[in-house]
């Protein structure tokens, strides 16, 4: 991509600004249809239809309609609101989601930046996220928004602790941070995937991933900041128009990158399931983009099937449950990995 | 109103000393509005609620946002069957329920009998309210405790219900449909198939919902052991109806103090034995009202065998002018017992109808229940009182 990309501009520095757009061009398209799915699957789970009109076949162009519509709506901020923080919550949310897709390998030929602690940076600029919750939170001036945020920070920083143990586990297999290494380690057919390897460790490994990765992104059961009956809206009360559009389209730019990570980790990334049959670059983008839009799919199923849990019950869920089970994990793939070297 | 604590350490229980600051770290209580316009107020009622950091001291209710002046109406009227409409909008999730109620009171005062067809047409009709009642409360229930499906579950089930009722008297509902001595329409020819079609429609649908929600370990976790009302705290707040049932007290108007043919109808009453936590906590209170729709069903299959044929209207009197007095009749609505007090003074309007609203009893128990909780379990406790704000406020 960059070669391709100085041999038509030959400055570096434009270069560099050109790939930083590039995800946007799968970013925003997904979030506008994620949006769409999510009503249409939601709508068919609870026995209804959903969209069905806007532009005319199933009411695919629901959510660009509804971004119109929030582009027109008057920007209103609090007065008693801190302003600085309140205009800058969004775009330091967004800059944490977006950042991460840096590293996100779509393709054997496509990667942002290929950077061999890949992993480690996509992990640790995600967390950039909470600040902006809790900017969000503070900036609105409301005390439901403040419970939301801080109720928010504390889920996200404690389930961070059984993903990164998750991610160790799959590391120690492989050696590397490096993401498209961990792609090619997995390349063959599907029973070459980290998810049935040093079984039914690193499978449960995937499981603790998945479950702290609802977390992270706050999505129920772990949805206690956003849709809670009690809390209104949580952080995101006082937004509305243009800034409470970014604030979604992070979180499920968010959902993405978490779901190409789980992909990427348990699951093959862009190999293809059949080994040689249906591989190559663009077959590869196909393959993991499938693959992430299945753990989207689970995220939004399992959103609509499950209640979600008090924040005291999840607190326990995530340090006492996840935290333990992840070290036992961490420390059998360790032993496995070096008494089979 | 300002009370300041003393900061206590939860592990040691001594005050919490801060260095250099020379005396105890004095704390004060927050108070929160929890407004009339909330998500999960289930109407508007505003709770004012005075917190401990996460901790729940005390739940005020301020009630009076939906008040109508039905019993200030009710004197006004020209005539008892004119009330009837009103009183349709109280519980307007069980309209039914609230006829029910004032016709039998009102046909107390005039000492007349109606038709055994009519009395089985009312069972059938208040039973299915007490269904449409349930199935909205667990499905809100739901809403309030995160899982967004079994509501829309629940409407679906609903919504056959309600076609019953809009082919029988034309309202969905509110529907102006029991009047002093009988009913306004007779039922369609094919009532009676279409009822039986929809008992055994939904009795599959009871166990999907149990299978989705009451079983489900994360509500299990949310609801059990969270606001307990012992079952003597309950008698001593006059709670009825669920509420009541769900605290282990065994009392169920429809058998303690039967009216109309519910004698002749076999049915159990529910009672929460505390399986899943203690005895008289939200998962019992829910648990209660899941296994009575489950009786509902069968105390209609039983009643719509037994309908009798006649007229429905033939006992409707032509002029309603009781002799001066006053009648206090209580029936089991699906919120508890509600009571009409009806006086007259010999003429055709009412002098007075004050009603004893099951919901307003009930929600005074709601701080007994709160204190100690968090404040995510306030929404549990609220939602599982199935409170009606247009029977608080009237």
């Amino acid at each position: 991509m960059k070669e391709f990309l100085l041999s038509l501009l030959n400055d570096e520095t434009i270069v560099y600004t050109v790939m930083a757009f590039v995800p946007l061009v799968w970013v925003i398209p997904f979030a506008l249809f994620a949006v769409w799915w999510e009503r249409k699957i939601s709508a068919h789970m609870q026995d209804r239809l959903g969209p069905m009109r806007t532009g005319g076949w199933h009411g695919w162009s629901q959510t660009i309609a509804d971004i119109l519509k929030l582009i027109q709506k008057e920007d209103i901020i609090p007065s008693a609101a801190d302003r600085k923080l309140f205009i800058l919550a969004p775009y330091v949310v967004f800059a944490g989601s977006y950042a991460a897709y840096a590293a996100i390998p779509f393709s054997a030929a496509y990667i942002g930046s290929e950077i061999n602690i890949g992993l480690f940076y996509i992990i640790a600029i995600s967390s950039v996220v909470v600040v902006g919750l809790l900017m969000a939170g503070w900036a609105s001036n409301n005390k439901w928004s403040l419970f939301g945020a801080m109720r928010s920070a504390a889920q996200i920083v404690s389930y961070e602790i059984p993903v990164a143990l998750a991610i160790l586990a799959v590391v120690m297999v492989v050696g590397t941070f490096d993401m498209q290494q961990i792609n090619a380690a997995q390349s063959g057919w599907f029973w070459n995937w980290f998810v049935f390897q040093k079984f039914p460790l690193l499978f449960l490994a995937c499981l603790i991933y998945f479950v702290g990765s609802l977390a992270e992104v706050n999505r129920t059961p772990f949805d206690i900041p956003e849709a809670e009956s009690e809390l209104v809206g949580g952080y995101h009360t006082e937004y509305g128009g243009m800034r409470f559009a970014l604030l979604f389209l992070s979180e499920y730019a968010n959902m993405f990158a978490v779901s190409a990570v789980a992909a990427t980790l348990f699951f093959g990334g862009w190999n293809s399931p059949f080994g040689e049959f249906l591989s190559g670059p663009w077959w590869g983008f196909f393959w993991f983009a499938a693959k992430g839009m299945s753990f989207i799919f689970v995220h939004m199923w399992l959103r609509w099937t499950l209640p979600r849990l008090r924040v005291d019950q999840l607190m326990y869920v995530g340090w006492k449950v996840l935290v333990p089970f992840s070290f036992v994990i961490v420390l059998g793939v360790g032993l496995w990995v070096m008494l089979a070297r | 109103m300002e009370e300041t604590l003393t900061a206590v350490d939860d592990i040691t229980a001594r005050p919490v000393t801060v260095p250099g600051l020379g005396r105890p770290l004095k704390t004060e209580e927050m108070v929160i509005n929890m407004g009339p316009q909330h998500p999960s107020t289930h109407g508007v009622l505003r709770l004012e609620l005075v917190v401990d950091g996460e901790v729940v001291v005390d739940v005020i209710p301020h009630i009076g946002y939906l008040h109508r002046c039905f019993e200030k109406h009710c004197e006004h009227m020209t005539n008892y069957q004119q009330v009837i409409p009103y009183v349709d909008r109280l519980d307007y999730v069980a309209a039914m329920s609230n006829e029910f109620g004032y016709v039998v009171a009102v046909e107390k005062m005039l000492k007349i009998q109606v038709p055994e067809r009519v009395e089985y047409i009312r069972v059938i009709m208040a039973e299915f309210s007490r269904i449409v009642s349930h199935l909205i409360a667990i499905g809100t229930y739901g809403m309030d405790i995160g899982a967004f499906t079994p509501f829309l579950y629940c409407m679906r089930d609903r919504e056959h219900v309600l076609d019953i009722f809009e082919e029988t008297c034309g309202a969905r509902l509110l529907y102006n449909y029991m009047w002093v001595g009988g009913l306004s329409h007779d039922v369609q020819p094919n009532f009676a198939e279409k009822v039986k079609a929809f008992c055994k429609y939904f009795r599959p649908n009871i166990n999907e919902l149990n299978n989705l929600l009451s079983y489900n370990k994360i509500f299990i976790e949310r609801t059990a052991n969270v606001g307990v009302l012992p079952g003597d705290v309950a008698i001593n707040y006059a709670v009825s109806g669920p509420t009541l049932r769900g605290s282990g007290v065994k009392w169920d108007l429809r058998k303690n103090d039967s009216y109309s043919v519910y004698s002749r109808l076999d049915f159990d009453v529910p009672v929460g034995k505390g399986l899943k936590g203690t005895v008289g906590d939200c998962w019992d209170r829910y648990m209660v009202r899941v296994h009575e729709m489950e009786q509902s069903v069968n105390i209609i299959e039983q009643a719509i065998e037994k309908l009798p044929a006649g007229d429905v209207q033939s006992a409707i009197p032509k002029r309603i002018r009781p002799e001066a007095g006053d009648v206090y009749v209580r029936t089991e609505t699906p919120k508890g017992e509600l009571g009409y007090y009806v006086v007259s003074d010999g003429t055709a309007s009412p002098f007075r109808v004050k009603v004893k609203g099951p919901c307003f009893v009930n929600l005074s128990a709601l701080p007994a229940m709160c204190r100690g909780a968090m404040i995510a379990d306030i929404v549990a406790v609220l939602g599982s009182i199935d409170i009606v704000l247009g029977e608080v406020d009237r």
